[in-house]
């Protein structure tokens, strides 16, 4: 399917050794945002893949290896860039504090 | 087709929320948004299960079509308006998919879903109730859809637009970031196919870039506007995004979505493809 599931896709199933992973929670004075929305930009700043936060706040990408920036947008927020590295094999893991 | 007749915008939506023959319609990539907040009146279509044939890859035939929304209480000459998250991606592949089978008024609430909740608008829980109804439905436009075939004679002769991101354009993803990557097929675009990512048509906010702004972004990319077009993505719902803007903002003549897309393309014995950012040669 070519959909974005809340939160991101669960890793039932997947192959985290073949993925390059960016996950994290989306947070407003420590508690968890689950209306928000985060958007992954490639190096050139180009719209890759947005998804909404899940209840609990949280999203997830499958990059690939590399340098991106996640873009989250909160209702009455700013948005909020944070840069993130991600790798095959590995979890890049950001909290985003809106 | 115009702006003005293809769009809505949210204050649209709320002054004509009690209107009977207005139908809004959620439409999402996650299917279980809707279940979790949907605005009042709006009734669901599942695009997995709904819009699918479930055994042979295709889209819902006439009949079954003509089933679904008599069921969901949609008239044929009601006003649909659809909406859902990720800047209206998966509606306006609905929005394609009524145009295809003749629908005559739907249109797309500008910024969907998202920016309805950005602008901490009501959504509710509440299922509405439509009475049944007796849905008429045309023969397929084929004039907005494009085959296999008709993608090959394209090369050199069409515009072809590949509206994924530059990742999946150059072959180092397979699929949009927010999913897994390992797939069967191989990876590129199609000769000649420009590179206009799905999402440069909307604002940060999922609404429509102005005219201007889109004619500029397509005419940069390389599309002749002279030459009729085909736009294509990775399963057709992000290329629908751009149909739309092409067909139904731009109201440009000939422009057809290829549904069968990368997920096709890319699993076919012996068709062309190019790896790396450039086009590639016809």
């Amino acid at each position: 399917m070519c959909g974005a599931t809340e939160g991101g896709l669960s890793l039932d199933g997947v192959d985290v050794k073949k993925e390059a992973i960016v996950q994290g929670q989306v947070l407003r004075d420590g508690e968890p945002v689950g209306n928000a929305y985060v958007r992954l930009l490639d190096r050139n700043g180009e719209f890759t893949a947005e998804v909404p936060t899940s209840a609990t706040g949280h999203f997830r990408f499958f990059a690939g290896p590399g340098s991106w920036t996640l873009r989250t947008l909160a209702p009455k927020a700013d948005p909020v860039d944070r840069l993130v590295n991600a790798a095959i094999g590995e979890i890049a893991e950001v909290a985003v504090a809106i | 087709m115009s702006r003005e007749t293809a769009l809505v915008n949210a204050d649209w939506v709320a002054e004509h929320l009690d209107d009977d023959n207005v139908v809004l319609v959620e439409v999402d990539e996650d299917t279980t948004a809707y279940d979790k907040g949907h605005i009042k009146g709006a009734i669901k279509l599942d695009w997995t299960t709904d819009l699918q044939d479930q055994v042979r890859r295709d889209f819902v035939n006439k009949q079954q079509f003509e089933a679904l929304l008599s069921d969901r209480g949609v008239a044929t000459d009601d006003t649909v308006v659809l909406y859902g998250g990720n800047n209206n991606w998966f509606a306006a592949y609905a929005y394609w998919y009524f145009k295809l089978y003749g629908h005559q008024d739907v249109k797309l609430l500008d910024g969907g879903r998202k920016k309805w909740e950005l602008d901490s608008r009501e959504l509710v829980s509440d299922l509405p109730k439509r009475e049944k109804t007796t849905y008429t439905a045309s023969e397929q436009d084929k004039s907005i859809r494009a085959f296999r075939d008709e993608v090959l004679d394209a090369i050199g002769a069409q515009n072809l637009v590949d509206v994924r991101s530059p990742d999946e354009y150059a072959g180092r993803l397979l699929a949009p970031a927010h999913l897994p990557q390992e797939q069967a097929q191989r990876a590129g675009h199609i000769p000649t196919a420009a590179n206009v990512p799905w999402s440069k048509a909307a604002n940060d906010d999922g609404t429509f870039k102005s005219d201007d702004e889109l004619r500029q972004i397509y005419t940069e990319a390389g599309v002749d506007w002279d030459k009729d077009t085909i736009a294509y993505c990775r399963i057709g719902e992000r290329s629908s995004h751009t149909w739309f803007v092409l067909k139904e903002l731009l109201g440009e003549e000939n422009v057809k979505n290829y549904d069968g897309s990368w997920t096709e393309w890319g699993s076919l014995v012996g068709v062309p493809v190019v790896l790396g950012d450039e086009k590639g040669e016809a």
